[in-house]
């Protein structure tokens, strides 16, 4: 083939050597209608409706957040679910180790101590702690990592610096040395280990925030609060921190598991609280000495710690689907 | 040349030219969403030739993309395709994975819209055409390399060795597309897919990507399926067009057919919705011969125009050029920069940038300036510095009377300035706060300047909505219910919420449908001529300036190179930057842009020369 023999426009070819059809669609079929029509019967539905919408229907959210409703309950009214206070009715050594009998379904501890009562006592001390180092957390990680990430410049750089200086002490090794300090040791009720808790969960919240702030920073829409008047604070309080919160309620609610997990993991220690609260860790700690000859008061209580940790866990997966579709799994 | 083709079963002789490459029978894809089938096109009947291109056309949600993807089996795993797909009379849907495989890159290539992630950024250019060739042909890393090299000497790249050895950021945006382009054609491809091959590019770099597929086309009797929403690329390089809406088929035919006797009400109204350059004036008087007007500036001649058919034309427009009214120009100006250099601000380690250089622009009330350059020319700067979210760096800009330049970031006095500027954003979906109702987002900055609050706050509000022609009752909606034209309706009532008496659009309907662009237009200029704002417009689109502009700012990197009332600018380019942006813009008639196309080519040889 040479360039000689090459069709120099195929337009004007074309058509000389094929008769082409000139198809038009039936216009009954293909009417024109305002293409970009909104619903106007359906009501007004915001994206955190949407995200309402979408989480009612899924199994997941359903089953956690009724498992997180009982637990709540259970925290809230002890009495309702048991007939036997534990703090109350000394616990009876004749019972020692005994298996279930009526009134008590899951047999006693090695102290003769009804297992079932102590379990549903247990929940509040968890629960609380979970809950009130989540929102010291959410406060103290929320507005530091939000000024981080939205000054940027020398406020970033210095709170992010002190945000790696935390980060780097592991949890768990940190409260176990701050609990040592005498004014910690003297005081050991939730409110230490809440504080203590809340020292060293809180970088975690905060890169979390500043991710979130720097990614909505430069959304168009900031930019034009602030071209329209505006003031800085203001536009992040009412457009960048609404628009940042998806991600750091999920984080918030799987992490809120995690502190739970911690609270018994101290107390199981013999760091956290004091054996005279009941917790499940504190349960779990004196059962071990039985754990050969009666197992069951160490489970029973485990069980419960899972079941709650897992269910808030299960919340937070529910909540990323529902609130971040991007990062739902394909 | 002829040696580039001389391989690989795409070399078909003269007598076989036209042969059916492509059939597509009754060709339907659905969308699982939320447990439903969603339909993307349905029915779809079309045939390519070899050596012929098929245009689909068609506008967002039309389905032109999908159903270009189910020839290859590329679409997502939530999809279902049905009908009958004939590559060379091969059945290619239905068949298991590796058939199609076989065929994508080998048979079937696929021409991205953006070069920049369709190429992998850890490996070379000449790396991924050599894997693509090997993965196709048993040849050797050698023979590749020499068939990689021919490539990027085919798509006219000025040094394929170099290309060959450069990472894909190494190269500028039309580079990559170029080389994107070898790697497709590297084996020989019966059937080219692109899709929306010049979409992500600029005009000057758009006109030379088409040039080169025309060559190409003509060099290698490949079939091509071109898929786009810009009519100006259908009439410069499409043989055939399939206009689709809303997953249907509505017209087919020739361009000619298609351009000069559309049947369709929808394919009437899509060519009525294009701007046409040169067309934005009031009535035919207003109506512009850019060909005309370049060929005069640049004293060409045409072969496809008569020589004395183009000399009447330049009379016409050189008698047009001198009856146009000069700009209205009385008052104090609005906006006012003199010799303004526009710097971003030093980052960390990153040095400041200095986007803009010795700009001097100067708008009055009621005067529409429209500000038109390249990416990176600094146009959106100017804008953006105008509402003082940039600090300017040397000279003086005067906004609304007040000398902003040494203002305070965040200032007071840049707080007031601000009452006096509207602003409207490129993409109406980020403008918008999502968790905010419109409503909110309309009445924010009124009930910040404390102009209304409680009921009258609410009976502006529903003003404004009337104002931009949309129902009261979408107040209390939120903006992902909106579509992205009422969105951007919302943006410019907005923008209108405070009265300004100077408003900064920053390419406002560059993110829309061309149907919809053109209400949004139409739109804007009436509140315009109603409210009388001076407004800079910064845009792109030559053809979107030319309907509302006054004047034209040309802008070329960070300086502004040529400025003038529209009629000069059109009717008599002087500088060559403007001359050779106008004749890149492809013209949605096939006849007019084959005059336009042949006037590039003389402009960039005597720019060479």
């Amino acid at each position: 083939m040479t360039p000689e023999n090459m069709t120099p426009d195929l337009r004007t070819a074309a058509p000389a050597r094929r008769h082409v059809e000139h198809f038009v669609a039936d216009f009954s079929e293909t009417p024109l209608q305002a293409t970009d029509k909104v619903q106007e019967d359906q009501a007004p539905l915001s994206l955190w409706g949407e995200a309402w919408k979408n989480l009612r229907r899924q199994p997941l959210f359903l089953i956690s957040a009724f498992l997180i409703l009982v637990v709540v309950a259970v925290s809230l009214f002890p009495w309702l679910f048991s007939g036997i206070d534990p703090a109350s009715e000394a616990c009876q050594l004749a019972n020692s180790d005994a298996g279930p009998a009526t009134g008590h379904p899951l047999g006693f501890t090695q102290l003769g101590c009804d297992v079932y009562a102590r379990v549903i006592f247990g929940t509040r001390s968890s629960v609380t702690v979970g809950l009130f180092t989540t929102l010291g957390v959410l406060m103290i990680g929320g507005i530091t990592g939000a000024l981080a990430g939205y000054y940027g410049g020398w406020v970033d750089a210095i709170l992010a610096r002190i945000n790696d200086i935390f980060f780097a002490l592991p949890l768990i090794l940190g409260a176990i040395v701050m609990m040592q300090l005498p004014v910690f040791r003297a005081n050991r009720t939730a409110w230490t280990l809440v504080l203590i808790l809340v020292t060293f969960g809180w970088p975690q919240i905060a890169r979390i925030t500043r991710g979130a702030v720097i990614e909505v920073r430069n959304a168009d829409f900031v930019t034009a609060a602030r071209s329209l008047g505006v003031s800085k604070f203001g536009s992040l309080m009412r457009h960048v921190m609404p628009n940042s919160l998806a991600p750091i309620i999920v984080v918030a609610t799987i992490s809120l598991g995690t502190f739970i997990v911690a609270e018994s993991t101290l107390s199981f220690l013999g760091i956290g609280l004091p054996p005279s609260v009941m917790s499940w860790g504190n349960d779990i700690q004196s059962a071990q000495a039985s754990l050969r000859s009666n197992p069951m008061p160490l489970i029973y209580p485990a069980i419960a710690l899972s079941i709650t940790v897992l269910s808030f866990i299960m919340l937070g997966d529910a909540l990323r689907d529902a609130l971040d579709p991007k990062a739902r799994k394909r | 040349m002829s040696d580039y083709i001389s391989h690989g079963p795409a070399l078909t002789g003269p007598e076989n030219i036209g042969a059916v490459v492509l059939e597509v029978r009754d060709l339907s894809v659905d969308f699982g969403v939320d447990k439903k089938w969603v339909p993307a096109a349905v029915g779809l009947n079309y045939e390519v030739r070899a050596g012929e291109v098929l245009a689909i056309v068609g506008e967002s949600g039309s389905g032109k993309s999908a159903s270009s993807m189910a020839l290859l089996g590329l679409l997502p795993s939530n999809s279902r395709v049905s009908g009958s797909v004939k590559l060379s009379g091969k059945e290619l849907l239905g068949g298991d994975a590796s058939n199609i495989r076989s065929v994508r890159g080998k048979d079937v290539a696929v021409i991205f819209q953006e070069p920049m992630t369709a190429l992998n950024p850890v490996y070379t250019v000449g790396a991924q055409i050599v894997e693509t060739v090997r993965l196709h042909n048993e040849v050797s890393p050698g023979e590749a390399r020499e068939r990689a090299l021919r490539m990027l000497d085919l798509v006219e790249l000025p040094d394929p060795e170099k290309a060959f050895k450069s990472y894909p950021h190494q190269l500028s945006g039309g580079q990559r597309q170029r080389a994107m382009i070898a790697q497709s054609l590297s084996c020989d491809p019966k059937l080219l897919i692109a899709d929306e091959p010049t979409t992500a590019l600029d005009v000057t770099v758009q006109a030379e990507i088409l040039d080169l597929m025309r060559n190409l086309r003509n060099k290698l009797d490949s079939a091509i399926v071109l898929i786009t929403h810009d009519m100006g690329v259908v009439a410069d390089l499409a043989d055939r067009i399939a206009v689709m809406r809303r997953g249907l088929i509505v017209e087919t035919g020739t361009a000619d057919q298609i351009f000069h006797n559309p049947q369709h009400p929808y394919t009437q109204a899509l060519l009525a919705a294009v701007p046409h350059l040169g067309q934005g004036g009031a009535g035919s008087e207003g109506e512009v011969d850019v060909t005309a007007a370049l060929a005069a500036a640049t004293h060409a001649e045409l072969e496809s125009v008569d020589r004395e058919e183009l000399a009447r034309r330049e009379r016409e427009n050189a008698a047009a050029l001198a009856a146009a009214e000069a700009a209205r120009a009385s008052g104090e100006p609005v906006l006012e920069l003199t010799d303004v250099a526009i710097e971003y601000p030093k980052q960390g380690r990153v040095p400041a940038f200095r986007a803009v250089e010795g700009a001097n622009l100067t708008i009055y009330p009621g005067q529409v300036v429209g500000l038109v350059g390249e990416s990176g020319s600094g146009k959106t700067t100017i804008g953006r510095a105008a509402v003082g979210l940039l600090p300017v760096a040397a000279g003086k800009m005067h906004v609304v009377g007040q000398d902003i330049s040494a203002a305070k970031k965040n200032g007071k006095q840049l707080h007031q300035v601000r009452r006096h500027i509207g602003m409207v954003f490129q993409d109406p979906s980020s403008s918008l706060n999502p968790r905010l109702p419109i409503g909110e987002s309309i009445g924010e900055p009124m009930y910040l300047a404390g102009v209304a609050k409680g009921p009258d706050l609410q009976k502006r509000i529903e003003a404004l909505l009337d104002q931009v022609e949309l129902p009261r009752d979408y107040r209390n909606r939120y903006p992902h219910e909106l579509s992205g034209g009422q969105k951007q309706r919302v943006g410019i009532a907005r923008a209108l919420s405070l009265k300004p008496k100077l408003m900064v659009a920053d390419e406002p309907t560059s993110a829309l449908d061309v149907s919809v662009q053109a209400k949004v237009l139409e739109l804007f200029q009436n509140l315009q001529r109603e409210l009388g704002f001076a407004c800079l417009f910064v845009t792109h689109d030559l053809a979107v300036v030319d309907v509302l502009a006054d004047r034209i700012c040309v802008m070329q990197r960070g300086r502004i190179v040529e400025q003038g009332t529209r009629d000069q600018i059109l009717r008599s380019p002087q500088e060559p930057y403007t001359q050779r942006l106008l004749a890149a813009v492809p013209l949605p008639d096939p006849e007019r842009q084959r005059e336009r196309r042949e006037l590039r080519a003389q402009l960039l040889a005597t720019a060479a020369e």
